[in-house]
């Protein structure tokens, strides 16, 4: 029996077969999980290992949300003529899954991303520049003022105990947000979310992680300690708020304007969004965490593992937990201030201030959505977190064939 | 020596066309099937291990995704064709001129970004707007209406954002039509209307080959309407895709639903010039 021979065709035709196959197979994406550190020696060394040789530089880059702080940026120019460092202030970071997925390419090669300071949510992608090793570890020998005025809940969140890689700047609650035009009795309970009354005039958000939450409030299960079960639960209700027809649209960011409107009478909402809406645009608009619970998030001050300037921006975080500078930033921005002694700054200011001045300031001071009460904060919890990918690929699947279909 | 020169040019003019192909289509096509058939996550990293399942998963999870949106791709398609052919028609023939002035405004609107555009129609449609608003105080339309998070909705969007690009290759067709076959037509007897059926329609319809191309595509893969205008249940694949890339960094699935998207498009044109009876379709198309 002979066995066919190649012809030259078919040589070439396998070359380019392999070569097709190789160029395929080349185009991979890097990922390295790198092992975080397990001791406290350990994780000292890194600080260390990191910090040792670096200097101050007379300059930050820095990269932070939209509407986070004065337009005219009062603090930076009081940085600057302190210590003398520059502070390039960008407004670029809108959403975390395009911002990770725009710096994580960087990062993978080791490159500078052009930050040496960026503000990042806790959740899913504060999780992956953890554990793929692009965050710096944070020196607390140069962390004064923190270590000093920063509320104590801060000093041990889930997402990262003993801020070994981010401090906040600040956090804001999910709620439900009404407008009280159409709605007399104000929601205090999650379950209006579904009363069949509101039909096609409930906001919900299309993140998932957010969703989640206020299915698992619902069927009154607590997000941090829940289980694959309640997750289904909680998609379950959450299809059954859909089918009703009563949710009117899964929102990404732009829900405050069709509340204003009435194209939605209540939503879930920001804390801060209501407040600055309210301030810019005459709105009365509420905001309540209800009963059943609410989500606290935090925003946090981080630095790239490629920051060129990691001195400067260190000294800029830890400027920011001085007590004077933390209130009039909280004054602007209305989020819940990690520094709980701004509040008296805050009432002093208005005790100084006149007119419209005072009115608002008295606002800030006396806002639960900057200071949230006792009895509000006990309501209030965090973000499912996920062991493996396998668990938050399953769990993006139950929520968002909620969202997407 | 002149001769290899001469046989060498057409290669030589092809270069920079072949290049920006190369560079611009080929190489992310490729990255794109190779990430189609990869497995793994962002923290450790995807592996090429001929993983089907993320074409099986991903189709049989956003079927209904896929299909709205042919569907609206098509209806918003149609529409287009309607509205677009009378007003081509109408700057060819009656444009005196004046035919760039109207063209020129047929573009104005395009020195507004894409998404500012569809934002204003979020704004005039609101249910209590400058459309609703009135008529709903009038009693003309029950309280209850809304135009927003409706299919109506997002194919309005679709069909208003990519007119323009419908029209301009209907006028460009339209305006070549020799004035003496027209004539022609009218000496031999013909009606108007027969006039048209017969001579101005067949010779426009390369025109509108090239304008269902130019629109049809990036309608159904358009993802903005949906997002903005739609509600619940308009959701089309490209806001899926950019969910799968963004949100859950899921590239294999992504990919693969790109993948997909883009072969059934491939498949509808290729039908459509079937049907159409036109033998070479980019030749046609460039014209």
């Amino acid at each position: 029996m002979t066995q066919r021979r190649l012809g030259r065709r078919d040589a070439f035709r396998l070359a380019g077969l392999s070569a097709a196959g190789l160029a395929l197979a080349a185009c991979g994406v890097q990922g390295k999980g790198t092992a975080k550190p397990t001791s406290s020696a350990q994780a000292q060394s890194e600080v260390e290992k990191f910090w040792s040789g670096k200097t101050k530089n007379g300059h930050v880059d820095f990269a932070n949300w939209p509407l986070y702080m004065d337009p005219k940026q009062p603090e930076l120019k009081q940085f600057t003529q302190q210590t003398g460092i520059t502070v390039n202030y960008k407004e670029v970071i809108l959403e975390m899954p395009s911002w990770f997925a725009k710096i994580q390419p960087q990062l993978a090669a080791g490159q500078p991303i052009d930050y040496d300071l960026m503000v990042v949510t806790n959740g899913l992608h504060f999780e992956q520049l953890v554990q793929l090793g692009y965050l710096a570890p944070l020196d607390h020998s140069k962390l004064p003022n923190f270590a000093a005025n920063v509320a104590e809940q801060y000093k041990n969140e889930s997402f990262d105990p003993g801020n070994v890689y981010s401090i906040p700047w600040a956090s804001g609650m999910t709620g439900i947000a009404y407008n009280p035009k159409y709605i007399d009795t104000p929601p205090t309970s999650i379950a209006e979310l579904w009363n069949p009354k509101y039909k096609g005039k409930v906001g919900m958000m299309s993140d998932s992680q957010e969703i989640a939450n206020f299915g698992m409030f619902a069927i009154g299960a607590d997000p941090d300690k829940s289980t694959e079960a309640d997750w289904e639960k909680a998609g379950a209700k959450l299809q059954e708020q859909r089918d009703g027809g009563i949710v009117r649209k899964y929102y990404d960011q732009a829900y405050m304007d069709p509340l204003a409107k009435g194209d939605i009478w209540l939503a879930m909402a920001w804390s801060g969004d209501v407040f600055q809406k309210n301030v810019s645009d005459g709105t009365d608009l509420k905001f309540v965490v209800p009963q059943e619970g609410g989500t606290i998030w935090t925003d946090n001050m981080t630095i790239p593992k490629t920051a060129a300037n990691p001195v400067d921006a260190i000294m800029l975080m830890d400027f920011f937990y001085d007590v004077n500078v933390a209130a009039h930033l909280a004054e602007y921005i209305n989020y819940v201030t990690p520094v709980p002694a701004a509040k008296d700054v805050i009432a002093a200011d208005a005790a100084k201030a006149s007119g419209d001045d005072k009115k608002l300031l008295e606002e800030v001071a006396s806002s639960p959505l900057v200071f949230p009460s006792a009895e509000d904060s006990a309501r209030l919890r965090s973000y499912v977190k996920f062991k493996t990918p396998q668990e938050q690929k399953k769990f993006e699947s139950i929520f968002q064939a909620i969202t997407t279909s | 020596m002149s001769r290899l020169k001469a046989s060498l040019t057409p290669y030589l003019l092809l270069f920079p066309g072949t290049l920006w192909l190369a560079i611009f289509f080929v190489i992310p096509t490729v990255v794109m099937l190779s990430l189609s058939l990869q497995s793994g996550d962002v923290v450790n990293g995807y592996a090429f291990t001929f993983n089907w399942h993320s074409y099986v998963d991903g189709i049989s999870t956003y079927h209904d995704q896929i299909i709205r949106s042919v569907v609206y791709g098509v209806i918003s398609t149609v529409i287009q064709i309607v509205i677009g052919f009378p007003v081509a028609y109408w700057i060819a023939f009656k444009g005196g001129n004046r035919k760039s002035i109207y063209l020129f405004l047929l573009l104005l609107p395009f020195l507004v970004s894409f998404v500012l555009r569809t934002i204003s129609w979020q704004f005039f449609l609101s249910d209590n707007g400058m459309l609703l608003g009135p008529l709903k105080s009038l009693g003309l339309v029950p309280q209850d209406f809304h135009i927003l998070a409706t299919s109506a909705a997002v194919i309005g969007g679709l069909a208003y954002n990519f007119l323009p690009f419908m029209i301009l290759p209907m006028y460009v067709a339209l305006e070549r039509i020799d004035p003496r076959v027209l004539e022609a037509a009218q000496d031999l007897y013909a009606s108007k209307l027969q006039t048209f059926l017969r001579v101005v329609l067949p010779l426009s319809l390369p025109g509108v080959f090239a304008g269902v191309l130019m629109t049809f595509v990036p309608a159904t893969s358009d993802y903005v309407n949906a997002s903005v205008l739609g509600g619940t249940s308009n959701t089309m694949i490209g806001n899926v895709i950019q969910n799968q890339f963004l949100v859950n960094q899921d590239y294999p699935t992504a990919s693969a639903l790109s993948f997909t998207l883009m072969a059934l498009l491939l498949v509808g044109i290729f039908a459509y010039a079937k049907a159409l009876g036109t033998e070479d379709v980019l030749e046609v198309a460039a014209r």
